[in-house]
């Protein structure tokens, strides 16, 4: 487009260049005819140039022109005598109009507006400074991954031995540490509310253990592993039946950022 | 057999260290003879005359607006004290003559040592504000002696307040009872400490031993368990959640701050001292298992005394001897208490059957209390209740009936009580009674409380 633009400028320039060249040939001729003093019919009035289309007048802003990445701003425009009007990046656009914007990094907005008359350029540039870091997070897809895979070790009353039916939680949960070698966790163990409070931490320690025993066993490097008992002192659930005291009857893994 | 049991009740002269014994042999003969052994109540029921002691309140001894409320305190203290002491048998107010003494001249001896109050003792006094200072006076008059009946004649004299108002009640309640109780010095001032989270968190808490003045120690705002306060009363050993695991604390009472004690890693649980105040026993896992170790009250010299596969913890060191150590362990299964040496030697099965928790050494080194859930099993109710074991023989006798959870007994430097916790109430609380399971009191009403542990004077 732009070189379109000059190309027509060149001929503007040349179109005048030529009304120049015949001017001074028909003044040069008046002037030797008044020199003759022998009557000559004048010679016949240029041709008057064609009026020309009003030029187009273009103008943009942006409100505020600095924002934080995520935060948007409001993009403003105005325009005359054009009948293509486009900004960069947007598209076309009414002549006259403001949108809203929210853009990820500075960015120049540069509005073209074309019509009979020319074309005419505007351009209004908004920064974007970008947020302060977020706390850094341990990898999320692997805390999550952690969160969907692993599966807690349920235990019987009083006992501390990973009971048949749990070793299938066992293998499963190995077999992913096994696959994310980079995994570091806490094992807690957890008590049901009957007896003492002393006892009960005791024997959450032994659950705990018994865990990291058992992922040792199926290949998980203990020093992976840190364990904690809370006794009963960090219940899931408070009820005073079989099915809550289960629920508090396990190894819980907590992944350790 | 009731009358061999008077016999042998009579000789002991009202002392408990002499007199339990009788009880559990009382509890044999009423076996034998096929009674209920669980419903035997030992203590005072068997025969023993405790002495008729009356109790006035004191009066007023000046005009000064403030008395009313400390009279009343020293007033309801000194009786609570008293009442609770099992030593006397308090006569009820409403056989008191209408006149009663506030000093020595006042006395009408056949008012009192006659039918109805038929009182041998007679407690007497005042107390009030005078020139700045709350003076208290008291007597104690073995009223059946006219020609000499002063026993014991007191005066204290103290800053006005009503913490004063009850030391004084506490000290001469303790006098008295020092007098009638055989020789064995009162428990009114002594300390009890608890676990309690009404601050959101469970932290370490101190009462007086009948449950006024309960104040907090600790402020660690993590979970803070197992108080055991060191025999001199200087120290407060615990265990506490920290970054790394259950460590053991060290709360130094004069301080008013935790002092350094080193981190074992592992689980530490369970601090016990010995009766000469030097080592402590703990729970520790740092070798793997929750084993029993001892080391000297600084934290050095870790070593442990058993290697089962445990769980073992909850040691308590036999206070008389300072030789043996009785705890848990889930090494057969269900926990069960068991003693050794302090050593490791000498290995010693106390419970049979059932879940047997939190032993405590008696003072007089010849009873473990312990908290145990005897029938434990699919359709047996479970409640858990308080025992007491004579170490030699491993005869029992059942303290708690009540129903609800008890657990963690520990004994009254004066041998005589007990503190524990209960739910019967509703919510986990801390209450007391005389170990032959009579004058239940419930000191906490705020928040959950727990794991009350007795001072040693």
């Amino acid at each position: 487009m732009r070189s379109r633009g000059l190309r027509e400028e060149d001929q503007k320039v040349k179109q005048r260049t030529l009304q120049g060249v015949l001017l001074v040939i028909a003044l040069s001729g008046l002037l030797l005819l008044g020199a003759c003093s022998k009557k000559v019919a004048p010679a016949p009035p240029p041709p008057p140039p064609p009026a020309p289309a009003a030029a187009p007048t273009a103008s943009i802003s942006v409100n505020p022109n600095s924002i934080q990445a995520g935060q948007s701003a409001s993009l403003t425009w105005q325009t005359s005598n054009a009948t293509d009007v486009s900004i960069d990046g947007i598209g076309a656009v009414q002549p006259n109009g403001s949108q809203s914007v929210s853009p990820t990094q500075s960015t120049t907005y540069h509005l073209v507006a074309k019509g009979a008359g020319g074309t005419q350029e505007a351009t209004a540039r908004i920064t974007v400074t970008q947020p302060p870091p977020p706390p850094p997070t341990p990898s999320p897809s692997e805390q999550e991954l952690f969160s969907q895979n692993i599966k807690d070790v349920y235990f019987d009353y009083d006992k501390a031995d990973i009971r048949a039916d749990q070793q299938a939680s066992i293998q499963a949960d190995a077999q992913f540490l096994s696959q994310h070698p980079n995994i570091q966790f806490t094992v807690e163990g957890h008590c049901d509310e009957r007896g003492s409070t002393e006892y009960n931490i005791a024997l959450g320690d032994k659950r705990a253990s018994a865990v990291k025993s058992a992922l040792a066993s199926a290949g998980v490097n203990s020093s992976r592993v840190k364990t904690i008992s809370y006794g009963k002192e960090k219940p899931f659930c408070t009820e005073s039946n079989e099915a809550c005291w289960q629920q508090n009857r396990r190894g819980h893994f907590v992944y350790q950022p | 057999m009731t009358d061999s049991v008077r016999l042998v009740s009579q000789r002991s002269s009202r002392t408990w260290n002499l007199l339990a014994p009788a009880l559990l042999l009382a509890l044999f003969a009423f076996s034998g003879a096929g009674f209920a052994q669980d419903w035997v109540k030992t203590g005072t029921s068997l025969g023993v005359e405790k002495v008729r002691l009356a109790v006035p309140d004191f009066k007023p001894s000046s005009t000064d607006p403030q008395n009313a409320q400390l009279v009343k305190t020293f007033n309801d203290t000194l009786w609570n004290d008293l009442d609770v002491s099992g030593v006397v048998e308090l006569v009820s107010k409403s056989f008191y003559p209408l006149q009663t003494p506030a000093q020595p001249m006042e006395v009408n001896f056949i008012a009192w040592n006659a039918p109805p109050p038929n009182a041998a003792m007679l407690a007497f006094g005042s107390i009030g504000i005078s020139g700045g200072r709350l003076t208290a006076s008291g007597w104690l008059y073995d009223v059946k002696n006219i020609q000499n009946p002063q026993i014991l004649g007191k005066q204290y004299s103290d800053t006005p307040s009503d913490a004063a108002a009850r030391m004084m009640a506490h000290k001469f309640a303790d006098e008295i009872i020092a007098r009638l109780g055989g020789g064995i010095s009162g428990i009114a001032e002594s300390q009890i400490y608890f676990v309690s989270d009404r601050t959101g968190h469970k932290e370490i808490w101190a009462m007086d031993y009948d449950g006024s003045n309960q104040h907090q120690i600790t402020h660690l705002g993590t979970i803070s368990l197992s108080p055991r306060i060191s025999p001199d009363g200087a120290r407060l050993a615990f265990s506490s959640l920290t970054k790394t695991g259950w460590e053991i604390m060290m709360y130094s009472l004069e301080l008013n701050r935790v002092v350094s004690f080193p981190h074992f890693g592992g689980t530490n649980l369970s601090p016990a001292w010995s009766a000469d105040g030097t080592k402590l026993a703990i729970s520790s896992s740092r070798n793997g298992a929750p084993e029993i170790c001892i080391t000297d009250a600084s934290g050095s010299g870790l070593h442990c005394l058993t290697t089962a596969k445990g769980p073992d913890v909850s040691p308590t060191w036999n206070r008389k001897t300072n030789s043996q150590i009785a705890f848990v362990s889930g090494r057969t299964g269900l926990p069960q208490i068991y003693t050794m040496e302090a050593d490791g030697t000498n290995l010693q099965r106390m419970t049979d059957q059932g879940y047997a928790v939190s032993p405590n050494w008696s003072p007089n080194g010849q009873f473990l209390s312990f908290a145990w859930v005897r029938k434990y099993g699919p359709g047996e109710p479970g409640s858990s209740d308080l025992y007491l074991m004579d170490i030699a023989s491993k005869q029992w006798v059942q303290m708690t009936h009540d129903g609800g959870r008890n657990d963690f007994p520990s004994w009254s430097p004066d041998n005589r009580h007990i503190v524990f916790q209960s739910n019967r109430s509703g919510s986990l609380q801390i209450w007391t009674m005389l170990a032959d399971g009579t004058k239940v009191q419930q000191l906490t009403f705020t928040g959950h409380n727990s794991q009350p542990n007795w001072s040693w004077k």
